[in-house]
């Protein structure tokens, strides 16, 4: 006796059923939690007046060792800054891009928008990474790449919602590369350089819980008032003041993909500022959910395993030399 | 055993000699590929970070290299021993479907070097569907293999030779059952993470369900295809009579696999894509009269004692699931606006390069091996 063809669709079936319970498995919306002491980036474009000195700083600080940007083999990723250099215009994040500034106009409406890697709370690049080289640190929540483990594949690539990680195309021995929250200088006590070197305070770092509050008090503030705007950090003792202009009342950044650690404040549609427009629910939670519900500890695959080896082992009775019954 | 028997005969002939010459021009665009990196032979991108070699080499060709578990499948686990005489030569083609995939993996990964790393638990991260596929891929080529091995202890000592391995054989084919089983319907899953770049004509959580009941299909269809082709190639007598049997299997996958995948789309109200214009639309109803076509012409059983109304039914069940594949992987994928993708020369002279070893490894094994069957008797 082997299995037949009806038990053959059963099993079919019941394996269709466990993947369709996946459409609305039991979990919260947004999968992951971000640890408490998580640090993060708050840009509010109304303030941003598109010099790019994050974008000059961001390149000139991760060049060095322990940068994001550093490469031992001494290839030099400040192409500008070289005697034979001219300066760089990326249209977009590359390999030697980590952070942007793109400019939108249009309608008589103009606004900046500053682009690096989102550290989210539910990073698709890290539920990719086959061997871990993306991971997200436990305490600060930082999204980091470690090229000694990665292999290449740029699944990361296909999974960022936000397409952030950028790989070496031309090298032939190439790495990804993206914004790690300027690791090597929140180690030294430093905050991130795009920051650290923002006039404006468009760019602020702080705690992400701080970053929320400020964000929502903002959108709270009766436009053409004036605030006094933190610089560098979200409690920085260094405040400008300004008028305020009319926020668009959403937080990029707050809900998107079970939440970032970078939010974004704007007078225009985010949408037209290139942003995605994206559920609440991570895609990584849909995807882990199938495989949880398929892979789970392994039991429905030693089961299955179970039946069609004694399947095949009654099949293959003549093969072994035993007599057929 | 004795049905199946090594054809015999000259292994340089001219069709063999024109592979040679494919493979040694990709050949030489590999050598570029690993001087001068990834950009200096693809036009893969930051955008379109997959191109032609995942998605043909890896995505479509375990999916044509899944005859051997279609067949393992019918014969041994449904039991249907008449089919058996079909199964070594469908072993073969997965054999070097999958071997080569594995190959294409290699050359596709940037840091190739790091390859191993899949291997070793340190460094297993088991949320990434990507992991489960390359570690399914990795055994499944070892177990095949070794499915494949009496073919060559047979040639060394006479048909005893192989009893050692067929006593635990059983082990080896449930293997090769459940590891295409999980992940074939993987590489459908790996796309369910990227969100709205995959077209909503595509993008669904059934994706892994529809991936697995179209692999299988196409091993069928391969396996009718490439049983029609060594018979005209090699001058045998056809074996239509049990391929014709076989082929009636398809339909039933097929109209399985729309079912599913037009309920799901009504479902989610995705039904108005398909009028959206561009070339997701117009690559969506081809692929979707490809499926229909198959299940038009087998539907009839007089159909399926007709060799050409066969050969040709399987061949646009392989070029349905052939073109699923490629809209799931590349047609249907956006990342953003401003980005596109078309397979560079070099690109598309590597894959011809690797078909090419492929075409060459079965002229050489199944002259020199047991693989095809005997020829039936009138
Ligand atoms: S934005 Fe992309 S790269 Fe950054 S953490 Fe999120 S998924 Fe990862
Ligand atoms: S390219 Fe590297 S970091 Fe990205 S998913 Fe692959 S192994 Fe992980
Ligand atoms: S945190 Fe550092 S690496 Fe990231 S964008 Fe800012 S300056 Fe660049």
């Amino acid at each position: 006796m082997s299995i037949n063809r009806r038990d053959f669709l059963k099993l079919t079936a019941a394996s269709g059923i466990l993947l369709a319970s996946d459409v609305k498995p039991g979990q919260a919306a947004t999968g992951k939690e971000m640890p408490p002491q998580a640090v993060g980036f708050l840009y509010d474009a109304t303030l941003c007046i598109g010099c790019k000195s994050c974008m000059y700083n961001c390149k000139k600080y991760n060049t060095m060792p322990g940068g994001a940007l550093y490469t031992e083999d001494g290839r030099n990723m400040n192409e500008w800054n070289g005697p034979e250099q001219i300066w760089d215009a990326p249209r977009d994040l590359t390999a030697k891009t980590l952070n942007i500034i793109k400019a939108y106009a249009e309608e008589g409406e103009q606004s900046f928008i500053k682009r690096h890697c989102m550290h989210c709370v539910d990073p698709g690049c890290v539920s990719a990474c086959p061997v871990s080289a993306m991971q997200k640190d436990g305490k600060t929540g930082i999204v980091t790449y470690d090229a000694d483990k990665c292999i290449g594949c740029r699944y990361c690539q296909v999974a960022c919602p936000f397409n952030v990680p950028k790989f070496e195309w031309e090298e032939a021995f190439p790495q990804l590369r993206k914004c790690e929250l300027c690791r090597h200088r929140l180690a030294e006590g430093d905050i991130p350089a795009c920051c650290e070197f923002c006039p404006t305070g468009a760019s602020i770092f702080g705690p992400v819980e701080e970053l929320r509050k400020e964000a929502e008090m903002r959108l709270r503030l009766r436009t053409g008032s004036e605030y006094e705007y933190p610089v560098g950090t979200v409690d920085g003792a260094f405040k400008l003041p300004k008028k305020v202009d009319q926020y668009v009342n959403h937080i990029h950044g707050l809900e998107e993909v079970g939440g970032c650690q970078y939010l974004m404040l704007a007078s225009v549609p985010f949408d037209k500022l290139g942003m995605p427009t994206l559920p609440k629910k991570s895609y990584a939670s849909t995807s882990e959910g199938i495989q949880h519900v398929l892979y789970n500890k392994m039991i429905a695959p030693i089961v299955v395993f179970g039946v069609l080896a004694g399947a095949a082992f009654r099949s293959t009775k003549s093969e072994r030399g035993e007599r057929d019954e | 055993m004795s049905e199946s028997k090594p054809l015999g005969g000259k292994i340089f002939t001219r069709a063999f000699a024109v592979a040679f010459l494919f493979a040694l021009i990709g050949g030489w665009f590999l050598i570029q590929r690993f001087a001068q990196g990834l950009g200096a032979v693809s036009n893969m991108s930051d955008g379109f970070p997959w191109g032609l070699w995942i998605t043909y080499d890896v995505v479509i060709g375990t999916a044509l290299g899944c005859g051997g578990f279609a067949m393992a499948i019918l014969v041994y686990i449904l039991n249907k021993g008449e089919y058996h005489p079909l199964v070594r030569s469908a072993l073969l083609t997965s054999v070097f479907g999958y071997s080569l995939a594995a190959f294409s993996v290699f050359i596709d990964i940037g840091r190739y070097w790091n390859f191993h790393h899949v291997l070793l638990p340190q460094y297993w991260n088991f949320s990434s569907v990507l992991l489960e596929v390359a570690l399914c891929i990795a055994l499944y080529v070892a177990v095949l293999w070794i499915e494949f091995s009496p073919a060559f202890l047979e040639k060394g000592g006479g048909p005893q030779a192989s009893k050692g391995v067929n006593r635990i054989m059983f082990i080896f084919i449930a293997f090769g059952v459940l590891l295409p089983t999980m992940h074939q319907s993987s590489l459908g899953t790996l796309m369910v993470i990227s969100g709205y770049k995959l077209s909503p004509l595509w993008q669904t959580p059934f994706l892994p369900l529809l991936f697995l009941i179209s692999a299988v299909a196409m091993g069928f269809a391969l396996t009718v295809f490439e049983s029609f082709v060594s018979s005209l190639a090699f001058g045998r007598p056809l074996e239509t009579k049990m391929i014709g049997k076989l082929a009636g299997v398809i339909p039933g996958l097929l109209i399985a696999f729309l079912v599913v995948r037009w309920g799901d789309l009504a479902f989610r109200g995705a039904f108005g894509a398909a009028f959206g214009g561009g070339w997701p639309m117009i690559m969506f109803w081809v692929e979707n009269i490809l499926f229909i076509l198959p299940v038009v012409m087998l539907l009839p059983r007089p159909n399926r004692e007709k060799a050409g109304t066969l050969c040709l039914a399987a061949f646009w069940m392989v070029m349905a699931g052939a073109v699923y594949r490629f809209n799931v992987f590349l047609v249907g994928f956006s990342p953003a606006p401003g980005w596109s993708y078309f397979p560079a020369a070099p690109e598309i002279f590597v894959t011809l390069g690797i078909v090419s070893v492929e075409v060459m490894g079965y002229l050489i094994f199944v002259r020199a091996l047991p693989v095809l069957p005997e020829p039936e008797r009138a």
